[in-house]
């Protein structure tokens, strides 16, 4: 056993100060952190259903549908248009896709470039996706366009939450 | 009367060596334009500082009009630039300055690259002035949406997307610029204009300060 480390009592007014100003200062900054990163935490927002079209309207190429969604920012209400590119696969189901790029942002459109008509388009950076929404290799995107949850209920085509592939 | 002024206020503080230590020192001829013309790349470190200085009075005084509000803040905006007398020059030197700002900074940056005087004993200002380019960016950044028209959405739009792209805490990145998880708007305007307005400023004043004081303590470097 060696003989135990002397603590001076400079040394020890030292830590203990430091100690105290330590938590001072944490007690001070801990509910402000948590306060600015509180959105992280926040439980993502449940999706509805929304009632988009009639299946009717549904083809094999793929339309444009707008419909509205009541949006909850915070304090601030409002109702707000969505989009989604809509069409009939072979085997009858129905695929909705976001038209936000997965690029940067911009919207994508489908067959707007004469080259690619049968690609989706986002004019910003050239980036393009084939019809079932996959990134065209070599393009800017790094990811399929999200899909949204479809159902059918009574004729009527009704969309959900965006999923991420 | 100043003079009896600063005297009655010397005599009990002393402060002939306070401003003394702050301005009164030699320029060195290599570095004054007077002697050799090319020198004047040396001023672009001043010019950015001057035009700093005028982004954060035109700032200040924006701040009595503007709201960040995504009501109002538009509203507020167009009213300051359209029905407040001078409206136009002081936003126009905030908007202008703010591109000026960013010139002049990456010339002075390319001065100091360009004649390595960021080398030994000066590789912690350089730092410093990396540290000071990324405010300078992020104010920049946070300064545009706050007119909150199209044009400011969609570029912050694209900058959170870009915030997302980092590895690993992209998504937890892109929700705290934004504050919320999908939408940008309202928390999204007030966070901006926080780190707009108190933020980041706080981090340039102190980051700026710490420039200074290393550029005085070590000298301008050599003549090339």
């Amino acid at each position: 056993m060696s003989e135990p480390k002397k603590v001076s009592r400079r040394q020890f007014l030292n830590y203990t100060l430091t100690g105290l100003g330590g938590f001072m200062a944490a007690g001070m900054m801990a509910p402000m952190v948590r306060f600015a990163i509180d959105p992280v935490f926040k439980p993502a927002a449940a999706g509805d259903f929304h009632s988009v079209a009639d299946v009717k309207e549904v083809t094999n190429e793929p339309q444009r549908f707008e419909w509205e969604v009541e949006q909850v920012d915070a304090w601030y209400e409002s109702t707000i248009q969505k989009t989604a590119w809509v069409y009939r696969k072979e085997d009858d189901e129905i695929i909705a896709l976001s038209p936000i790029c997965t690029h940067l942002g911009c919207t994508v459109d489908w067959a707007s470039n004469e080259e690619y008509p049968k690609q989706f388009f986002c004019p910003c950076h050239g980036g393009r996706y084939t019809k079932d929404g996959v990134n065209v290799p070599g393009t800017p995107p790094t990811a399929p366009l999200p899909v949204f949850e479809t159902k059918v209920e009574d004729g009527m085509l009704y969309l959900g939450e965006e999923i991420a592939r | 009367m100043l003079q009896k002024l600063y005297d009655w206020v010397d005599e009990r503080v002393d402060v002939n060596p306070i401003w003394r230590d702050i301005a009164d020192h030699e320029v060195p001829e290599h570095v004054n334009p007077a002697y050799h013309f090319s020198a004047f790349v040396y001023c672009f470190g001043g010019l950015t500082f001057f035009v700093t200085v005028i982004q954060i009075l035109s700032g200040m005084f924006l701040t009595m009009y503007y709201v960040p509000d995504i009501e109002n803040a538009w509203n507020s905006v167009y009213y300051l630039q359209m029905e407040v007398a001078h409206g136009q020059i002081v936003r126009g030197m905030h908007h202008w300055g703010a591109s000026v700002v960013t010139v002049m900074l990456f010339l002075h940056t390319l001065r100091v690259f360009f004649q390595g005087a960021y080398k030994k004993p000066r590789e912690l200002n350089w730092i410093v002035g990396v540290l000071l380019f990324f405010v300078i960016l992020g104010l920049g950044f946070t300064g545009y949406l706050l007119p909150w028209d199209n044009k400011a959405y969609f570029a912050t739009q694209v900058g959170l997307e870009i915030a997302a792209a980092t590895p690993v805490i992209g998504d937890m990145l892109r929700t705290l610029l934004a504050g919320d998880q999908s939408i940008v708007g309202a928390q999204t305007l007030t966070r901006f204009f926080a780190i707009h307005v108190f933020f980041l400023p706080a981090v340039l004043f102190g980051l700026l300060g710490a420039h200074f004081i290393l550029i005085r303590r070590q000298g301008i470097s050599g003549p090339l």
